[in-house]
């Protein structure tokens, strides 16, 4: 799948291994939270970088203590509706600091990019017809927010104030 | 009133060009029916059983006439000649065209208004005390909060895609025109010992087919920490509220399940995170700036009993159209009036294009800046000198808009029903609209005093029949509509859910059944109790006996 990361297409330095499957050489890998907690050492020393990829029930507060370790956190969409992955990217950044990748896999909507990297997301597995001027539509398409949040924009209220 | 500054109407305006092109995409074949669904929706558009239905925010219920002119003309032009007000002081318009869409949000956003969460899985558009302002003995103008959720809430990124809609209601006195608790969360503005203003927050009201009534999870939440604790609790929703079943993802049924104790006590751990980032807090400057335009009007001083008021009472229908209609006001030789749009015969909260320019062009002429949309499907005007009010009430009168009976048995609540829904398992305006003609003897309705009915086409209870002190619930039953009553709800301050009486009726026999629980009531009923106080005081077995026994019918 393509890969875009902050707003261009890039490439994808991992792999994503299924449970039970053997690792590849010379690739950064991602895996599951399961498979993460069950091989967590093993990963560090020989197949870094390390991504782990959380399903939508999966609160990222159990990796706290490995943050600083993990180069990327995929946060999957089983379908649009369940915006539990945007609450999730919120809490990595802003309460856990999280300063890594943070990817949205599966099923999202062109219209949902703008929301995504408001709360933290800065990678997008998409579709193979993705086209790039979407993204960039995508984030264009409001001038201005009224809430704080992950991406740290001035919110209208700042403005207002003068900061 | 709020006006948009150059932020909010930028973001309206952006907002309108993003549909454009979201219809655009739809038209051109890009969107699936299915992928445009979720979008069309965010933006208040359903497909109803023979049209798009598009529905407008009427933010806390507050319009001015130039917004209501505009809504005359989108009516005439777009749709066919008239709007529905809604439960949440919404507009809806039942006959647009997809293609027009568009250029109705242009129209909108010309007099600062939008469509925006007025549906989806989102925060809805933020509903208040109709009175605000205007009423004595209010804490504090619930408009400014609500005005402050209504900018925090519009396009928040966390909360977009909830498990479910989510509806935020503030009341600013401790008599609740707002439902509070029947909302997700319900806000009661109140005063602690020290004097100084907070917020009391509900957590988990809600009709539908598992009615309840909010649990108190804050209890005394700090001016600027509103939003930081508003959103902590959409936090605790949104991670945790079901998303496996469509009728359990409702913030009720996780608040419920959870209890008031465990929801408050993992909101306020969210709490105390988010107050760490200080983001949310409010600051007292923006606060001010929008409290600002919620400035009441400077007000005369009046004598209290105008001559021309009080001359006017020899007049019954005036008369009694300021028994029901009129509420007393804060300030002295003024009043509140509510416009009853439930006219007898009347679609309950319809109004016509004409009406509307009518009641525009009454604003100007008396100098009002604002008229009300209550969640009683009617209209108010919030500070209405009493010497004013017989020429205003004649005025009224032409445009049938002078119906005596707000608060009466024949102000009822009403869903677009199968009429419109594709929803619904019955019809509901054809009943209302037979229960209006039955009772239509004002002196009756008079004598029945304050009898609040509310009727929903389904079990979603658009129509709020949970809180009917009758309440009638439209059901399909093999093909033939079905009525069933509840009795015993209320969505004021001593808001209660209530109970199903038994087997529900036909539609030929509904109105005969609801006038034998009338009956009833007056047999039991003692001095000075509404139908509400007498069945809380005997319960429903002496309701039951005297309905079901004189039915000549078999019930089903």
């Amino acid at each position: 799948m393509p890969l875009i990361k902050n707003g261009a297409f890039a490439a994808d330095p991992f792999v994503f291994v299924p449970d039970g499957r053997a690792f590849p050489e010379d690739t950064g890998v991602m895996v599951t939270l399961a498979r993460f907690q069950g091989e967590r050492e093993n990963l560090f020393a020989h197949h870094a970088p390390v991504g782990v990829r959380l399903a939508s029930s999966e609160n990222p507060e159990v990796l706290k203590s490995d943050l600083h370790r993990i180069a990327a956190i995929a946060i999957e969409f089983p379908i649009f509706r369940d915006g539990r992955g945007f609450s999730w990217a919120r809490m990595l950044r802003t309460r856990l600091g999280y300063k890594g990748e943070i990817r949205a896999v599966g099923h999202f909507l062109f219209d949902q990019l703008a929301f995504m990297v408001r709360v933290g997301f800065d990678a997008f597995e998409v579709r193979q017809d993705f086209r790039i001027e979407d993204f960039t539509r995508a984030m264009g398409e409001m001038h201005y927010v009224y809430q704080p949040s992950a991406d740290g924009k001035k919110t209208i209220f700042d403005l207002r104030l003068g900061k | 009133m709020y006006r948009y500054d150059e932020f909010d109407a930028t973001m309206v305006n952006d907002r309108v060009a993003q549909f454009r092109y979201q219809v655009e995409r739809r038209l051109a074949g890009e969107l699936t029916e299915d992928e445009f669904k979720p979008l069309r929706l965010k933006n208040g558009l359903y497909l109803q059983l023979h049209s798009y239905m598009l529905r407008i925010a009427i933010p806390y219920g507050t319009l001015s006439a130039q917004q209501l002119r505009k809504f005359a003309y989108i009516a005439r032009k777009y749709d066919r000649g008239y709007g529905h007000f809604t439960t949440r002081q919404n507009l809806q318009f039942h006959w647009p065209r997809l293609v027009d869409v568009p250029d109705i949000l242009a129209e909108l956003a010309s007099v600062e208004m939008h469509c925006i969460q007025t549906s989806g899985n989102c925060i809805r558009n933020v509903t208040a005390d109709q009175f605000a302002g205007a009423i004595a003995g209010e804490i504090e103008d619930p408009r400014i909060l609500s005005e402050i959720v209504r900018q925090w809430s519009t396009f928040h990124p966390e909360f977009s895609y909830l498990p479910r809609k989510f509806k935020i209601a503030v009341s600013g006195t401790a008599h609740d025109r707002a439902a509070v608790k029947f909302h997700d969360i319900g806000i009661e503005i109140i005063r602690n010992d020290a004097g100084e203003t907070g917020y009391r927050v509900f957590v988990g009201g809600g009709m539908g087919r598992t009615p309840y009534v909010g649990l108190e999870i804050g209890r005394f939440v700090a001016r600027e920490d509103i939003l930081a604790y508003l959103e902590a609790c959409m936090r605790v929703y949104n991670e945790y509220g079901r998303r496996d079943n469509i009728y359990k993802a409702r913030v009720k049924i996780l608040a419920h399940q959870l209890g008031a104790d465990e929801f408050r006590r993992q909101a306020e751990l969210e709490f105390a995170e988010i107050k760490k980032t200080g983001t949310l807090q409010l600051p007292e400057r923006e606060l001010a700036r929008i409290a600002a335009y919620f400035a009441p009007p400077e007000f005369e001083d009046l004598g209290d009993e105008p001559p021309e008021f009080d001359a006017a009472l020899s007049d019954k229908d005036f008369a009694n159209w300021a028994k029901t209609n009129l509420t007393p006001h804060r300030a002295k030789g003024y009043a509140i009036a509510t416009i009853s749009l439930k006219a007898i015969g009347a679609t309950p909260g319809d109004a016509s294009a004409d009406q509307m320019d009518a009641l525009a062009q009454l604003m100007d002429d008396y100098g009002y800046e604002e008229i009300r949309v209550t969640h009683e499907q009617n209209l108010v005007l919030p500070h209405v000198k009493k010497r004013d009010l017989p020429a205003i009430f004649a005025r009224l009168k032409t445009l049938d808009l002078a119906t005596a009976n707000a608060g009466l048995i024949t102000d009822i609540i009403c869903c677009p029903g199968l009429d419109y829904c594709d929803l619904a398992n019955a019809r509901s305006i054809p009943i209302a609209q037979a229960i209006q003609q039955r009772f239509a003897d004002l002196e009756r309705q008079h004598e029945l005093g304050e009898l609040k009915i509310k009727m929903s086409g389904c079990i979603n209870a658009c129509g709020h029949h949970h809180a009917g002190h009758i309440g009638i619930l439209g059901v399909d039953k093999k093909g033939v509509e079905f009525y069933q009553i509840q009795l015993g709800g209320s969505g004021a301050e001593d808001a209660s859910v209530g109970e199903i009486m038994g087997p529900g009726f036909g539609k030929d026999e509904i109105v005969d059944a609801i006038e034998r629980v009338v009956d009833a009531y007056l047999k039991l009923r003692m001095d000075g109790e509404r139908l509400l106080d007498t069945y809380r005081r005997v319960g429903m077995v002496p309701f039951k006996n005297m309905v079901y026994q004189e039915q000549t019918h078999a019930a089903y």
